[in-house]
């Protein structure tokens, strides 16, 4: 198989990635009339960030965990509470106040994403030790679990003085450049890509593969499961904080297991095990839901009106083309495979190049290729 | 006499009611190459799960070379079941977990093929060098140990070009042919560095050639890696030509042990494979 040259690929990843921070750049300097394109491409970055966090323990690790929720609400509670200006918390803590250590902690964005990256990470880790011994759906529906008992927590009456219970965190800033969310996004994945091709990551695989034999391989189960479950839980926790930066406000009810299932649903519709399958399903996801828009609304052709088209039809399409999804690319659009450069080669050839040409035909039939 | 690499003192394993091993004790010296034998069910892959780890023993010990690294006595619900002898014998507890054991230097195949399916033959074996690896999370994440992957990187090609699977080291693994898999598992177990190869039935499957073939590649890899050998085998031809002693199990208990030559000639031996007419003449 032709493989391209290393220096040509760089190349044309460069001129992606230029192609992409132009586009950027053009949308956020006619910021009036693109605002809510912007909008939805910012949700796909941050969903991205989640939906990698995810399949690097459900797709690479091999545990099913459904807590994303949870982990979020963790990570999005921090950076809301200590990103508040303290001049407008009176105004949000209106009715309870606020607790009296937590009345002038105040921290920079990119700290406050990172100390609530550790926070759901601490906790992922406390965790981790009784969950992780638990395999396959016991693990999903435990973490499932906890990931209900922490958004219980955070509306509990007990903790009205810092999460503001069922009121909500209102007045959180937004991004200083809608460069940062893409910025932070892709540094997320980036790490997350390098712990991958580490020899972690390997470790990681192996588990997937086949616990026995990767503990007959001297790789120590626990610690490494551990490990998955902290990194992932970090990593959520952090794009949690940043969806608390996005939406400006935030409650408990932000943080259902509706969102852990549209988390879940992105991995499996990219691809369980690929992280550019993962990034593709969330910015598929999140603008596929608003590209159905028009379903929405009546139709009317001359004075015939269409029948079905009222509000709530357009996820009746998205379901019908998810199910078709998961029902013709049962492994998702990516598979367990990444995006290169040398498979699109392969794919146009095979899709486009074979059919201008015709095969050479050899004397007897010819074995085609 | 050469130093005792393993030894397995009174192992009895029992589950609930059924006594899959029973009072087992045996020993591998330095450079032996030992079977276990059995019909099936006798309890021979229960043993090297013992040895592994996998299980923790109802009672006995096992140590390696001359340290106990698996000691365990009936206790809990065990101590009312347990219907095998030597009670009172043991009165520790140590257990490891077989990724501690593998690191002690005993590495191990699987009866059947425990390969990690869907990566390369290069990645297989490459894992194995994982647990010995210095560099942390941190380090290897930003590549600051290029230096160790790449000594990885290296042995494991070299492995590789030892045991004829360098060039289809890109491959998945599954795709191989069955025989190329088990290598492959071979493989993988000495880049555990290993000083003791467990191997469960590695001709399983193979046809008379290859396992021919087999002999003599087990007899080059215990001269070239200085191992000692431990297997379970059913392959007479193999058993009998490649074995310095042999344990003979059946039902859970060991009925003979001795060299080829003499297990061959074992009356009991004969029995538990040929079967006694129980009516008699």
């Amino acid at each position: 198989m032709k493989k391209l040259d290393f220096k040509l690929k760089l190349l044309l990843s460069l001129i992606l990635a230029a192609i992409a921070l132009a586009l950027l750049a053009y949308l956020d300097a006619n910021r009036g009339q693109y605002s809510y394109t912007l909008s939805i491409l910012e949700r796909s970055a941050i969903y991205a960030v989640v939906a990698v966090a995810m399949n690097l323990l459900t797709g690479f690790t091999g545990l099913f965990s459904l807590g994303q929720a949870g982990f979020m609400a963790i990570g999005a509670y921090t950076v809301a509470i200590l990103t508040i200006p303290v001049e407008a918390r009176d105004a949000v803590y209106y009715v309870n106040g606020i607790a009296d250590g937590l009345a002038n902690a105040h921290l920079p964005l990119w700290a406050a994403l990172i100390v609530g990256g550790i926070f759901a990470a601490v906790l992922g880790w406390l965790i981790g030790y009784p969950v992780l011994r638990l395999k396959s759906d016991y693990l999903a529906i435990a973490t499932l679990g906890f990931s209900e008992i922490i958004r219980a927590f955070i509306s509990a009456p007990q903790f009205d003085r810092i999460t503001n219970g069922s009121y909500g965190l209102k007045s959180i800033p937004s991004f200083p450049s809608t460069f940062m969310v893409f910025g932070v996004s892709a540094l997320c994945i980036f790490l997350m890509v390098m712990i991958l091709r580490s020899s972690y990551g390997r470790a990681f695989r192996a588990i997937r593969e086949d616990e026995t034999a990767a503990e007959a391989m001297g790789i120590n189960l626990s610690k490494h499961k551990q490990m998955a479950f902290v990194i992932s839980c970090f990593f959520t926790g952090v794009a949690g904080g940043m969806l608390a930066v996005y939406m400006r406000s935030i409650d408990a009810k932000s943080f259902q297991i509706g969102l852990t299932y549209d988390i879940l649903l992105i991995v499996v519709l990219g691809g369980i095990g690929s992280v550019t399958g993962s990034i593709l399903g969330s910015f598929l996801m999140t603008a596929g839901r608003e590209w159905l828009r028009f379903f929405d609304d009546p139709l009317m052709i001359g004075d015939f009106s269409v029948p079905l088209f009222r509000t709530g039809f357009r996820m009746v399409i998205f379901s019908l083309i998810l199910m078709a999804i998961v029902l013709y690319y049962r492994k998702g659009l990516m598979g367990t495979k990444e995006f290169s450069w040398d498979g699109l080669y392969r794919f146009l050839r095979h899709n486009l190049y074979l059919r201008w040409r015709k095969p050479v035909a050899g004397p007897k039939g010819g074995d085609g290729q | 006499m050469s130093e005792k690499v393993l030894e397995l003192k009174d192992i009895t394993m029992q589950f609930g009611g059924v006594i899959a091993v029973n009072n087992l004790s045996l020993e591998v010296r330095e450079g032996e190459i030992v079977a276990i034998i059995g019909p099936n069910g006798a309890g021979k892959t229960t043993a090297f799960n013992v040895i592994t780890g996998v299980y923790a023993p109802s009672n006995g010990e096992v140590d390696f070379r001359g340290e106990t690294f698996i000691s365990n006595y009936p206790q809990g619900k065990m101590a009312k079941l347990y219907a095998g002898e030597n009670r009172g014998k043991y009165a520790k507890e140590i257990r490891k977990t077989p990724d501690r054991i593998t690191k002690m230097g005993i590495a191990r195949t699987f009866q059947n093929i425990r390969l990690f399916k869907e990566l390369t033959v290069f990645d297989n074996v490459l894992i194995a060098k994982h647990m010995n690896m210095s560099a942390g999370l941190f380090s290897s994440t930003f590549m600051l140990n290029r230096a160790e992957e790449k000594a990885m990187r290296a042995d494991t090609l070299r492995l590789l070009e030892i045991l004829d699977l360098a060039d289809v080291k890109d491959e998945v693994s599954s795709s191989l042919p069955y025989g190329k898999q088990r290598r492959l598992e071979i493989a993988r177990a000495l880049a555990t560095n290993p000083s003791l190869l467990l191997l469960d039935e590695p001709a399983a499957g193979m046809n008379p050639q290859e396992t021919d073939e087999l002999t003599a590649f087990i007899r080059r890899l215990k001269e070239e890696f200085h191992l000692t050998v431990l297997m379970i085998e059913h392959h007479m031809n193999l058993v009998m030509e490649i074995s310095d002693r042999i344990y003979v199990l059946d039902f859970g208990k060991m009925i003979a042990s001795g060299t080829p030559g003499e297990i061959q000639n074992n009356q009991r031996v004969i029995d538990a494979y040929l079967g006694v007419d129980e009516d008699g003449e």
